[in-house]
């Protein structure tokens, strides 16, 4: 939506000029709500159209092409693995996925509409959770996930609760995230997978910092997710072990 | 979706626009230095004013307006840099950007907590710097209410550029030369109705101006941080 020539250090004073870029996409009236019910019912019909379909995918860094030609398609009830050596552009490929990276050429359509044409639903759809996992250090657990959720639509302080115990986290909704760990707060981020009513998960390394029951309580995550309709994009070295179909995308394969 | 639905993404905006403002306060509360920062700079560069230039009364009343007018400047510009830079290195940043609710909303949250903790505490001790400084007592209300309208501006417009310079290493100076050319007529548009004021001269034009300004940069000036902040996540 933003085209690099802003980037111009010579344009940097020009307040006006992003403006004019900007989608009038903004106003109210255009603002789609996570519906609860529309995203059951869409659950039940297992319909043809592909939940998210990537067309002739290309991304070029440094002059290095990370893939080229790069097809395909998640449907409802999938878990697709993104796999490839180090530096093969599997998280590149997330973030272009969720419109983070505009520097790729081909096309990105979500249950069939251009993803940048219909902005509003598909980031209500939609749940990314990256490496920087989006928890901040000075505040608590409850906290940073009472903003994350009100993002997208608020959450009770019930709720919160209910899914920190079902992360392992039972009692731990009033430590502030500087004093738990690396894989307590990795814990805190995938909380917000309980407590989001988004049907398509993506989830960049999401297993590194976990311990065994930790990545016990992610893969049942995933599966149960799957079951119940969503679709799930993850990058992992781990083995995913998980009783659903288990697609998978090699990257290496496609440069 | 049924026909509620627009007025259910209002209130759905109106939430995620207060969480925005309460989870920022919060932070700038849990973080003392950021409360208390702006206006100990704010403090100690008015008050080396009188040992550096000059004691003498007359002399100070001249400065008084200008000093304390860039000092703001100056105080606002320090605590930019924590207003994006904590969120973008923990990944906050991209969360607030896959937000389905317009960024508009997001990002003026944003700017009104930084204004709420650099600004406003600003505005409220001007009054007695302007006391120190033997500002003309007729002065002050136009100091207090020129900050008020000016302080808004300064943190709206310098969003933008903390919001263009997120993603670099190291920003060092890039920051001012992007800010200070934005928020320079504020400093002369408010300096001057203080100073004009003290000659008895009458400033409606430099209200009505600053007004202009603070009405342009909340409408335009969240859009183009918006517009920025998506690039340097990029």
């Amino acid at each position: 939506m933003f085209s690099q020539p802003i980037l111009h250090p010579g344009l940097c004073f020009t307040v006006f000029l992003p403006i004019v870029s900007y989608t009038p996409a903004t106003s109210f009236s255009h603002i789609l709500i996570i519906d609860q019910t529309a995203v059951m019912s869409a659950a039940s019909d297992f319909s043809q159209t592909p939940l998210l379909e990537a067309r002739s995918l290309f991304c070029e860094r440094d002059e290095r092409v990370l893939f080229s030609d790069l097809d395909f398609q998640v449907q409802a009830g999938d878990v697709m693995q993104v796999q490839g050596s180090n530096g093969s552009g599997k998280t590149t490929l997330l973030r272009i996925l969720c419109g983070l990276n505009s520097s790729y050429e081909g096309e990105i359509r979500w249950q069939g509409q251009d993803i940048d044409e219909n902005r509003e639903s598909f980031l209500a759809s939609l749940l990314y959770i990256g490496h920087r996992v989006g928890v901040n250090k000075i505040l608590t657990a409850r906290e940073n996930l009472r903003w994350s959720c009100a993002l997208h639509a608020p959450v009770t302080d019930a709720a919160i609760e209910q899914a920190l115990l079902e992360v392992g986290l039972a009692g731990y909704a009033d430590v502030t995230c500087r004093n738990m760990s690396a894989g307590q707060q990795q814990r805190v981020s995938l909380a917000r997978l309980l407590l989001s009513p988004a049907r398509l998960w993506v989830l960049d390394e999401p297993f590194t910092t976990l311990d065994v029951t930790g990545v016990k309580i992610l893969e049942k995550l995933l599966a149960r997710h799957a079951g119940n309709g969503g679709a799930v994009l993850v990058t992992t070295h781990h083995q995913l072990d998980i009783p659903c179909d288990l697609r998978r995308l090699n990257l290496d394969a496609a440069r | 979706m049924n026909k509620d639905a627009p007025m259910t993404a209002q209130v759905s905006t109106f939430n995620a626009f207060r969480a925005t403002l309460r989870r920022d306060l919060l932070i700038a509360l849990k973080r003392r230095n950021d409360l208390l920062n702006p206006i100990m700079f704010f403090l100690i560069v008015v008050s080396l004013f009188p040992l550096g230039v000059s004691s003498d009364p007359n002399e100070l009343t001249r400065i008084a307006a200008g000093t304390v007018w860039v000092s703001a400047l100056l105080a606002s510009m320090l605590s930019l840099d924590n207003l994006y830079r904590a969120d973008y290195e923990d990944g906050s940043l991209e969360q607030l950007l896959l937000s389905p609710q317009p960024l508009y909303f997001m990002v003026l949250a944003k700017n009104i907590s930084h204004w709420l903790i650099s600004g406003l505490p600003v505005v409220l001790m001007s009054p007695l710097l302007a006391y120190m400084l033997y500002l003309p007592a007729d002065a002050y209300w136009t100091l207090v209410f020129t900050l008020l309208l000016g302080t808004p501006v300064l943190s709206l417009f310098g969003s933008i550029g903390v919001a263009l310079t997120v993603g670099l290493g190291s920003r060092g100076l890039i920051l001012a030369v992007i800010v200070l050319p934005l928020t320079v007529p504020v400093l002369i548009i408010g300096a001057k109705a203080v100073a004009d004021v003290s000659f008895g001269l009458d400033v409606s034009l430099h209200y009505a101006l600053l007004g202009a300004l603070l009405a342009v940069s909340l409408s335009l000036a969240p859009l183009a941080s918006a517009a920025a902040l998506k690039i340097s996540v990029n």
